[in-house]
């Protein structure tokens, strides 16, 4: 804690809106509130569908896309279930998907949904980095294959894939390609016109913009059916009304982010990574040390569980998650920790820490000696701990 | 701070009581396993003429309701006779905790076995136990009351989720009327083998969900 201050370090599951955020989206909730129906409509509905394109304009900007190629949606959700249901509806070619083990939920449960409908799914393993191998790629891709899947940067464990390699295997086999890109968005910025990506979820929650409202590009002359039905919004690929501040915020957030800022949060990164490690024996490091989120530590401490640290870091005035069964809606360990090869036990005692706008280098510190203080004492009751362990044979 | 726990549950959970190992414990046990999230070691000293646990301790590798219910748990068994203590019931330690929430039932359970697994491991190390019984529907079916329904924070057997028991030839079948796909199939799994494969007479524990 500084001054007394929460220190909030879960900004992968949802940040503090920035003010110009707020700011940027006010006037279309009180002023210009009008629906975006037509530019043939009366002046309020044609300054809406202004607004409407100049925040399309803009993120699809941010991705090197045409405007055309950008709808909006409700958050990553949505787009990764559109990007995945919607390329099987669209799809004429056959009934198999490939997704990796380590995909976020709304990839992995979209992919089991299809499944129970009928639908063939690979679930690419992943090493102990979470990387995928290429070849296994290649080698899992069928004659029937529609779509593959696999994230730009992990959820949970930051590591970060080269999804322009994995975009070359599937564009010479033929193959749609997604890519969940809410944690790299702005963050590691993608090129859709030197990566060959067919479809890319994003969101606007990570980056300080507000919740429910995120992002899909599609890339022009890629078929996807339409499963939300209603009018003809979005390019007839998203029924519903538009959600004009959540887009006008969503692109003010865009704007906002720098690469400065970006620096700043891997400097975070990196001191709480290197001081852990350094000082706090039994400590492992989850996902890749070099190709990770600038945002994003995950450490397993060993012999301990992850809800009793959070709650003691909780009652210290921080604010972080973790990937243990303890903690979780389902009572089972980290799917993510699991796939790169953890046990129940580094699953269970994995602690994730996400860095935003609103944290300070000065925090870390800090951080790091409540820490410590936190594992000795939880492992001085553990019976797994191995200095309790030793005592067994006396 | 907000938190799902009650007052008495954070107190426990910063300052837990009787912690540690007792060295030569008369009786000790440990239930639970990492794979079910959480473990607990419990010690016990008995006085040999009163039968009363003159000492108590645990250990805790887990959650705060884990960690809480040890330290209650240990508090409420320290000066009783071992059949009082035995007859300690989850309800009394969650009640003295000021509540528990649902969900975290089946981490706090733990502490509750391993004290009546403390006790039975100092009546076996004392000549205190009568001979081993063969396993019947009726053995499996009580294992299965310390199986938590995770949605009703009851055991599986009140929830009326155990669908049929079969035992044959050391190989016990629990048919579950839950869905495979359920969000909490593979933990109740995980549990169910944790209690019955341990039986002296049981080879094999098949969990097949049925709805």
């Amino acid at each position: 804690m500084l001054d007394g201050k929460q220190v909030y370090l879960d900004n992968s599951a949802a940040t503090r809106l920035d003010e110009r955020v707020l700011e940027a989206m006010t006037p279309y909730f009180f002023e210009d509130y009008a629906v975006a129906t037509s530019e043939f409509a009366y002046t309020q509905g044609i300054e809406a569908s202004e607004a409407l394109n100049a925040a399309r304009e803009k993120l699809a900007g941010a991705l090197g896309a045409e405007p055309e190629e950008f709808i909006f949606t409700s958050g990553d959700t949505e787009s990764s279930n559109i990007a995945i249901k919607g390329a099987a509806l669209g799809s004429k070619k056959g009934k198999h998907i490939i997704v990796s083990a380590i995909e976020d939920f709304p990839v992995l449960n979209s992919a089991k949904a299809l499944e129970r409908q009928g639908y063939k799914v690979t679930y690419l393993d992943v090493d102990g980095d979470g990387f995928i191998n290429p070849d296994s790629l290649r080698d899992a891709i069928m004659e029937d294959t529609i779509l593959v899947s696999i994230q730009h940067a992990n959820q949970e464990i930051g590591t970060v894939r080269d999804i322009e390699a994995i975009g070359r295997i599937c564009r010479e086999k033929g193959v749609l390609f997604h890519t969940d890109a809410t944690h790299t968005f702005t963050r590691i910025p993608i090129d859709v016109k030197k990566v060959p990506v067919d479809l890319i979820t994003v969101a606007a929650h990570t980056i300080h913009g507000p919740k429910g409202i995120g992002g899909l590009y599609v890339r022009k002359g890629t078929k996807l059916g339409k499963w939300m039905d209603g009018g003809f919004q979005e390019f007839d690929l998203r029924a519903g009304l538009e959600n004009i501040p959540g887009a006008v915020g969503f692109a003010r957030a865009v704007e906002l982010v720098t690469e400065e800022e970006t620096r700043q949060l891997q400097a975070m990164r990196d001191r709480l990574i290197d001081r852990i490690l350094t000082e706090i024996p039994d400590t492992t490091l989850n996902g890749n040390h070099e190709k990770r989120l600038p945002q994003n530590a995950n450490i397993s401490f060993h012999y301990i569980e992850g809800e009793s640290i959070t709650l003691h870091l909780d009652m210290n005035g921080y604010a972080v998650s973790t990937g243990s069964a303890c903690f979780s809606r389902s009572l089972e360990g980290s799917h993510v920790i699991f796939g790169i090869g953890g046990d129940h036990e580094r699953a269970h005692g994995s602690i994730r820490f996400t860095f935003g706008r609103y944290n300070k280098i000065e925090e870390i510190d800090p951080l790091v000696e409540t820490l410590a203080g936190i594992v000795k004492e939880l492992r001085s009751i553990s019976p797994l701990a191995p200095e309790n362990m030793e005592k067994e044979g006396e | 701070m907000k938190s799902p726990y009650s007052e008495t549950v954070l107190e426990h959970f910063r300052h837990p009581h009787n912690v540690g190992k007792i060295e030569n414990a008369d009786g000790k046990a440990q239930e639970g396993s990492p794979a079910c999230g959480d473990m607990v070691s419990v010690y016990i000293n008995v006085d040999p003429e009163t039968k009363v646990i003159s000492d108590v301790k645990f250990e805790s590798y887990g959650c705060a309701s884990n960690i809480a219910t040890g330290s209650i748990i240990t508090e409420l068994a320290k000066g009783k006779t071992i059949d009082e203590a035995r007859k300690i019931t989850w309800k009394e330690a969650a009640d003295a905790l000021g509540g528990l929430p649902k969900i975290k039932v089946h981490c706090s359970v733990l502490a509750i076995e391993g004290l009546r697994s403390a006790i039975e491991n100092y009546e076996e190390r004392h000549g205190l136990v009568k001979e081993r019984k063969p396993t019947t529907m009726d053995t499996v079916r009580n294992r299965l009351k310390k199986v938590m329904n995770p949605m009703a924070g009851l055991d599986l057997v009140r929830t009326n989720l155990v669908e049929g028991i079969t035992v044959k030839n050391g190989t016990v079948r629990v048919a579950i009327s839950l869905p495979p796909d359920h969000q909490f199939a593979p933990a109740i799994k995980e549990e169910i083998l944790e209690k019955i494969e341990p039986l002296w007479d049981v080879n094999e524990v098949v969990v097949d969900f049925t709805d």
